[in-house]
């Protein structure tokens, strides 16, 4: 502290003004496993920001795709729809399922309104993108692993993540094709 | 560059030392490059990649620049780094931000996750390496870029594994290979940008099954190079591991897209 500081009163009472602004506009603190940590740049198939965090306060879906996957990412969208028609009306009305692509250089806007379009997504479903490495941040936190091969194409793996209203991974799913009756288990107390 | 110059005096008597110079990057010149990963959709299929030159850190990250980065990004403190980006093994050997100079500054950096590594990568404008950029770099010894054909190289990077984990690795700066980088074998394993997509096989396109079906057709693992020991027990070891995880021999180094003139 130089001279010039102010005296520590003041100090303290700048430093309880501090607090209470900063409670009086943020909710309770992420927890430190919220997948909400991250601040990834996303936009979503209308071209709009998609704020990663928005979907904070309710249960989520979320997976990985490509748009120009013709086998397995076709089957995640069926498998997350039916998933969604599983849920108990309650989870089910208040559901969001977020899809990141992993090729945003070829899923540009256009082309997620139109997979989002050809997959018959409601208002419940965002199809984002973000840079490379957002994808490849986002893969990591809900266990998604792909690998670009020189041809384009991409060898993915296949995980649908179930997040509680704070972001926080409740269950995992490999199961691709069906609907995992764990998924929808996990669902019911959310 | 990062480095702090603080002087040429300061510079020659490291130099004397035999330290590396901690931040320095190298110029790898990239090349079609046959990976131990199969590039094709066909399995064991070694089709050669193309590497483009980068600037790879000649040395993996020491604790003390680790330090340092702390010192400038507390939330990537221990304690303060969330739980999904870091396990509570996180630096739980320090560096702390507020440590004096010590003994083992030199020595690298350890039990950081991928997160954090990619963090520091990023705050010195780098990225961590992808697997083939690692891979092309590790392929070289002290006169050629590729020795992975040498049976004596190999036997000599596999005497490392044999070698207890209980050791603490030493500090970084050992003897430079063709391109000028150290320590790619026998100090630390080391993160790398995509180590979450390694053991991903090719397309087999084949259905029914939930285990082929998680990796988009094929569950098998395949190798184009299965003698290549020592790099396989990386990409076990790396396609184990989740981006929060950290472990006391697990490094990392950064790139650079490769930009004006080779240093």
């Amino acid at each position: 502290m130089t001279r010039l500081a102010p005296t520590r009163r003041d100090v303290l009472s700048l430093f309880a003004f501090a607090a209470l602004a900063a409670s009086a506009r943020a909710a309770a603190p992420l927890p430190g496993d919220s997948v909400y940590q991250l601040h990834p740049r996303l936009v979503d198939q209308d071209g709009h920001p998609f704020d990663w965090a928005s979907t904070r306060g309710a249960p989520v879906l979320a997976s990985m795709f490509y748009t120009s996957c013709e086998m397995v990412c076709p089957l995640i969208f069926e498998s997350i729809r039916r998933t969604v028609d599983a849920f108990d009306k309650p989870v089910r009305d208040k559901v969001r399922v977020v899809m990141v692509s992993f090729d945003p250089e070829r899923d540009t806007v256009p082309v997620l309104k139109e997979t989002a379009a050809k997959h018959h997504c409601d208002a419940r479903w965002s199809l984002v993108r973000g840079s490379g490495a957002d994808a490849r941040r986002i893969a990591a936190l809900l266990g998604v692993q792909y690998r670009r091969l020189p041809s384009g194409e991409f060898n993915h793996s296949s995980v649908i993540s179930l997040l509680d209203d704070e972001g926080r991974i409740v269950k995992r799913t490999t199961t691709v094709g069906d609907v995992d009756p764990a998924l929808v288990a996990a669902a019911r107390p959310l | 560059m990062r480095r702090r110059r603080t002087g040429a005096l300061a510079i020659a008597l490291a130099t004397a030392a035999g330290l590396a110079c901690a931040a320095d990057y190298v110029r790898l010149p990239g090349g079609t490059f046959t990976s131990v990963l199969p590039q094709g959709a066909t399995q064991g299929s070694a089709a050669a990649a193309r590497v483009d030159p980068f600037d790879l850190r000649a040395t993996p990250v020491t604790r003390a620049e680790f330090r340092a980065f702390l010192a400038r990004h507390p939330e990537w403190r221990r304690g303060r780094a969330p739980a999904v980006f870091a396990d509570a093994a996180y630096l739980a050997d320090g560096p702390a931000a507020d440590d004096a100079p010590g003994a083992a500054d030199a020595r690298p950096v350890t039990e950081v996750s991928w997160f954090a590594a990619q963090a520091f990568c990023d705050s010195e404008g780098g990225r961590l390496p992808t697997w083939l950029e690692w891979e092309f770099a590790a392929a070289a010894d002290e006169t050629r870029a590729d020795a992975r054909a040498d049976p004596t190289w190999r036997q000599r990077i596999l005497s490392w594994y044999a070698q207890p984990a209980t050791i603490a690795p030493r500090d970084v700066g050992g003897p430079p290979d063709v391109h000028g980088v150290r320590d790619l074998h026998g100090l630390v394993w080391e993160w790398v940008d995509d180590f979450n997509a390694l053991f991903v096989a090719g397309d087999s396109r084949t259905q029914g099954d939930p285990d082929t079906l998680r990796f988009c057709g094929a569950g098998a693992i395949s190798m184009a190079d299965r003698d290549n020991y020592a790099v396989l027990m990386r990409i076990a070891l790396l396609s184990s591991l989740s981006a929060a995880d950290t472990m006391r021999s697990l490094g990392f180094r950064c790139v650079r897209p490769a930009s004006g003139e080779p240093r």
